[in-house]
């Protein structure tokens, strides 16, 4: 059972994430990309890590690609086409693509993980405890450094998106 | 771990998406397809932390810290690079990236 979902789910990010690299609609290969995060959501469902799941659907689907829709509602009209890359370049990198697929693949199917075998539940408390313990292990130090990263960044987006425009600007300098 | 599926398979699936990926920041012309295209890089980067995590070392849980830290790096890192994209466009009105050749001093 848990094979067939996988593969499904595994087929579906496959192919929106393809969709959403080569779409030429813009809107369309944002909705791709969200169809694409709702799939990873589901890997993590699928793998017992049910907290890292919720993050992924609010940050990510819920949060991040609200923010782009927003972007691109307000600096495209609907209907613009992309331009593409050249035929012979999509063809280079798509070709390069390839080859460093088969690399990496080669070497991680050459390489023997020592897998566990185990059905260990995470409970949120565990990550809770980790994230904000100060003994060994414990992630304390980050925890603070993101939340001052995500002070920082807010501050930053506001700042800058609120700037003037370059023509008003030499009006009142001259 | 899902019964049934060996971590070859995962790895397999998160190596394809984050070539994807690559290959979407290299064709595309556009700032905002090349933003999402980094979010499809970061999402096979965090499924590869955290399968290894509950495949290879399932009792301890650095993995997912990490994971979290990445999700949030990236939340931020969207929002800054929105509202350039939203600032460049009213000064530049286009976000194509053969325009984008100015910036502010």
């Amino acid at each position: 059972m848990e094979r067939i979902i996988f593969y499904i789910l595994a087929l579906i990010i496959v192919v929106f994430a393809i969709a959403s690299v080569s779409s030429k609609k813009m809107l369309r290969s944002v909705i791709y990309l969200l169809f694409v995060l709702c799939g990873i959501a589901g890997i993590y469902f699928l793998i017992d890590y049910n907290f890292l799941a919720a993050i992924q659907l609010t940050v990510y689907a819920g949060g991040i690609i609200v923010l782009i829709i927003f972007s691109v509602i307000l600096v495209h009209h609907i209907e613009m086409e992309l331009e593409l890359a050249k035929r012979s370049k999509q063809l280079l990198v798509g070709l390069a693509c390839l080859i460093g697929l088969g690399v990496f693949l080669t070497s991680i199917y050459s390489y023997d993980f020592n897998v566990v075998e185990n059905s260990i539940t995470t409970s949120t408390a565990d990550i809770g405890m980790g994230l904000l313990s100060y003994g060994a292990g414990g992630f304390i130090l980050p925890f603070e450094v993101i939340s001052v990263l995500l002070l920082a960044a807010m501050i930053a987006a506001i700042v800058i998106s609120k700037g003037k425009k370059l023509t008003d600007k030499k009006d009142t300098t001259v | 771990m899902i019964a049934g599926i060996s971590i070859y398979e995962i790895l397999t699936l998160t190596t394809l998406l984050f070539f994807i990926g690559v290959y979407g920041f290299i064709t595309r012309k556009n700032l905002i397809s090349i933003l999402m295209s980094i979010e499809l890089i970061l999402n096979a980067s965090v499924i590869n932390f955290v399968v290894i995590n509950k495949y290879l070392y399932p009792d301890i849980l650095q993995g997912v810290f990490f994971s979290i830290f990445i999700i949030a790096v990236a939340a931020a890192d969207t929002a800054i690079a929105v509202a350039i994209i939203i600032n460049l466009y009213r000064q530049i009105t286009s976000i194509e990236v053969k325009d984008t050749e100015i910036m502010k001093y």
